[in-house]
């Protein structure tokens, strides 16, 4: 089974994030840059289908230059090669315009089955872009996996939402994206990152996917970020001292949030 | 914050990458529980060896990472930063794979060296006795030939991984020629006949176990000889001065552990109204510890580099050895005093930091030996 890999490279969630002043888009200077966890266990899914299967695995990545940090984090866990689209025109192309670049991108992929992804990205959090893939390229989708299993032709997902769990089918080819449920991600080992100096990383602008560089990026952005402001610092909370009543209180208290 | 590492490709930082994560994300979290419970834990080593990890500095041919010292090093740096018994585990199985790898045949490379490395195996470094520590020549475990084998016997103290060794790396004494005398051996684990003592109760490094073995006619094939008679004290001598740039490494990593935490506690403690790092006592001793932490790195990094490009390092690796765990010392020192009386108790890793600390001063050769290999460099110009 061939398949393909939407990757991400996001700021670290163990570092500090925040926007740009100039014009609230990321600010990628700010924070350590690591391939997405979610997109990890993308991988890891992919790199165990193939295991069972056979095939190749293709990762696709939108994203500046130093994106290739990322690629080269999946290419040493496993994955066989990459297509890179590298363009200033995308700074920030908002998830629409991604959507249609990654189609693209995923199109100069030859017989590709399966398209895997992350449900959302660990920073900008839309969670639309797989679901906007599959409609653009006309194929069926199956979001918030947290299982993944084949028969012949046909994939099966248990799809995991607040609402419940729901089993769901599509034959192949198809677009599935992934929880943090899906698996534990592999790390990458010494010889993986040796061997992912060799693998083929194909580089294309938004020109060479046949796409008007006035289509992407901010100018052309059908939603704009107006204003953005840091989370506020954490206030000092309530305290409850335990006079017997202690666990009463915290029920209350949950309940006055809605939480329970 | 982490070191700021100048390296010298894109493998070297993607394997700094990959330590950080494994050392953030499988060894920190486990390191005070282990430490606290006395616990070897053989299965972070396994992790390690599927990473790659254990075999750094070896040839690709035979299963290793091909990287110079100047980055295994700091791959090392980074473990012992996370966890001290580990990194010194780590510095013991590539110092116990060296012979081998350097002074075996191309036979016996063939035979044993990708077994070694290939991460499922631990080796340990059997040449201290207990009569003969700073003395090593002094040894007496006994290897008589017979026929095809040599019979081994005696005691080995204080031998890392002792008892849950896979391999060890043993000097024996083959004849009463004194220094030279001394013959070097590759010996399986599971050879009958090999036994280890209950595990020394250390004031550190509690993790990482030490123990004496014994060798009660352990029969060991002349084929598993490494180098020729005679000549082991020479071999285990050129181990040492690899093992000991292994060990400035993770003084380095131990040192900078305690400088983050100093650091990290004296922006957020505050007395008399303000952050305890706005005062200058505290700020130069701050200073101070991270200009001996950046100092050490670069003595380290200079010996290394001499060793990559196949220049003579002895001196540098002693000095080093000395600089670097002199500096861990002062440094874990200085940082239980930056956390006042949260750095003496058990709820903060400084006090464990500076247990940690004053072994690297013994071990591989004590402090003062060091002074002694760098004088007679001096001396013999
Ligand atoms: C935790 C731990 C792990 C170890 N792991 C290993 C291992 O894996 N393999 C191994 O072979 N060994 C190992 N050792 C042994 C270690 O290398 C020795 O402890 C060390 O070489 C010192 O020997 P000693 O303890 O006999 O001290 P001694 O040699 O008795 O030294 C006692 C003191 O005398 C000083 N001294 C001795 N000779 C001189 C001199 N000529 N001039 C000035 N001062 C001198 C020393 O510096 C020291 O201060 C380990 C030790 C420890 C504590």
């Amino acid at each position: 089974m061939n398949i393909v890999v939407l990757v991400k490279q996001v700021p670290d969630t163990w570092s500090e994030r925040k926007l740009t002043d100039a014009d609230h888009t990321l600010d990628r200077e700010a924070a350590d840059a690591v391939l997405d966890e979610i997109n990890e266990r993308a991988v890891e899914e992919a790199l165990r289908i193939k295991e069972a299967q056979g095939g190749e695995v293709t990762v696709v990545s939108m994203g500046p230059d130093r994106a290739t940090d990322a690629i080269r984090k999946a290419l040493s866990m496993g994955a066989d090669k990459a297509v890179h689209v590298s363009d200033e025109a995308l700074h920030g192309s908002d998830a629409v315009q991604t959507a249609r670049v990654l189609a693209k991108a995923i199109g100069t992929v030859e017989g590709y089955d399966l398209i895997l992804a992350g449900n959302e990205a660990t920073d900008g959090r839309a969670g639309a872009v797989p679901a906007m893939i599959a409609e653009l390229l006309g194929l069926p989708q199956l979001t918030q996996a947290r299982k993944v299993s084949f028969d012949g032709s046909t994939v099966t997902v248990e799809r995991e939402t607040e609402e419940g769990l729901t089993t769901v089918q599509a034959s192949l080819p198809a677009v599935v994206s992934v929880t943090e449920k899906i698996n534990e991600p592999r790390y990458p080992s010494f010889k993986g990152i040796m061997a992912a100096k060799k693998k083929p990383v194909n580089t294309v602008t938004v020109a060479d996917l046949g796409i008007d560089a006035g289509e992407v990026g901010l100018a052309g952005a059908l939603t704009t970020v107006l204003e953005a402001a840091p989370k506020p610092p954490r206030t000092a909370g309530e305290r409850v001292e335990d006079d017997g009543t202690g666990g009463t209180k915290i029920a209350e208290y949950l309940v006055g949030q809605k939480l329970i | 914050m982490p070191a700021q590492r100048l390296l010298p490709s894109t493998e070297a930082e993607d394997l700094i990458a990959l330590v950080r994560e494994i050392a953030r994300d499988e060894l920190a979290p486990k390191t005070a529980e282990a430490e606290a419970h006395e616990r070897f834990p053989r299965e972070v080593f396994r992790l390690l060896g599927k990473s790659g990890l254990l075999a750094l500095p070896y040839p690709e041919r035979f299963g290793g990472g091909a990287q110079p010292y100047e980055v295994y090093l700091q791959a090392l740096e980074e473990i012992a930063s996370a966890w001290m018994s580990v990194a010194v585990g780590v510095s013991v199985h590539v110092m116990s794979c060296y012979p081998l790898a350097t002074f075996g045949t191309d036979e016996q490379r063939e035979r044993w060296l990708a077994d070694l490395l290939a991460g499922d195996l631990l080796g340990a470094y059997a040449l201290s006795e207990s009569h003969a520590g700073s003395d090593a020549a002094a040894l007496a475990t006994r290897a008589v030939r017979d026929s095809d084998d040599y019979l081994v016997t005696g005691t080995k103290a204080w031998t890392t991984h002792g008892g849950v060794a896979d391999f060890y790396t043993v000097m024996v004494r083959t004849s009463d020629d004194g220094a030279r005398g001394i013959t070097c051996l590759l010996v399986d684990g599971g050879t009958p006949g090999i036994s280890a003592a209950p595990p020394e109760r250390k004031m550190g490094l509690t993790g990482s176990v030490t123990a004496q073995v014994h060798f009660d006619g352990v029969r060991v094939p002349v084929a598993r000889r490494i180098g020729e008679e005679g000549e082991g004290l020479k071999i285990a001598l050129s181990a040492l001065d690899s093992g000991r740039l292994g060990i400035a490494a993770c003084a380095v990593g131990l040192a900078q552990a305690a400088l983050d935490e100093a650091v990290a506690y004296a922006r957020q403690r505050t007395q008399f109204g303000r952050p305890i790092i706005e005062f200058q006592g505290l700020e130069f001793l701050l200073a101070d510890m991270a200009a001996a932490v950046e100092s050490a790195r670069a003595t380290y990094l200079e010996a290394a580099r001499r060793r990559d490009r196949g220049l003579p390092f002895r001196r540098q690796a002693s000095i080093a050895k000395l600089v670097a765990t002199d500096t861990a010392m002062r440094v874990t020192t200085d940082a239980v005093q930056v956390l006042g009386g949260a750095g003496y108790t058990r709820d903060f890793p400084v006090e464990r930091y500076m247990r940690e600390a004053k072994v690297l001063q013994i071990f591989e050769g004590t402090n003062q030996i060091q002074r002694m290999v760098i004088a007679r460099d001096l001396r013999n110009g």
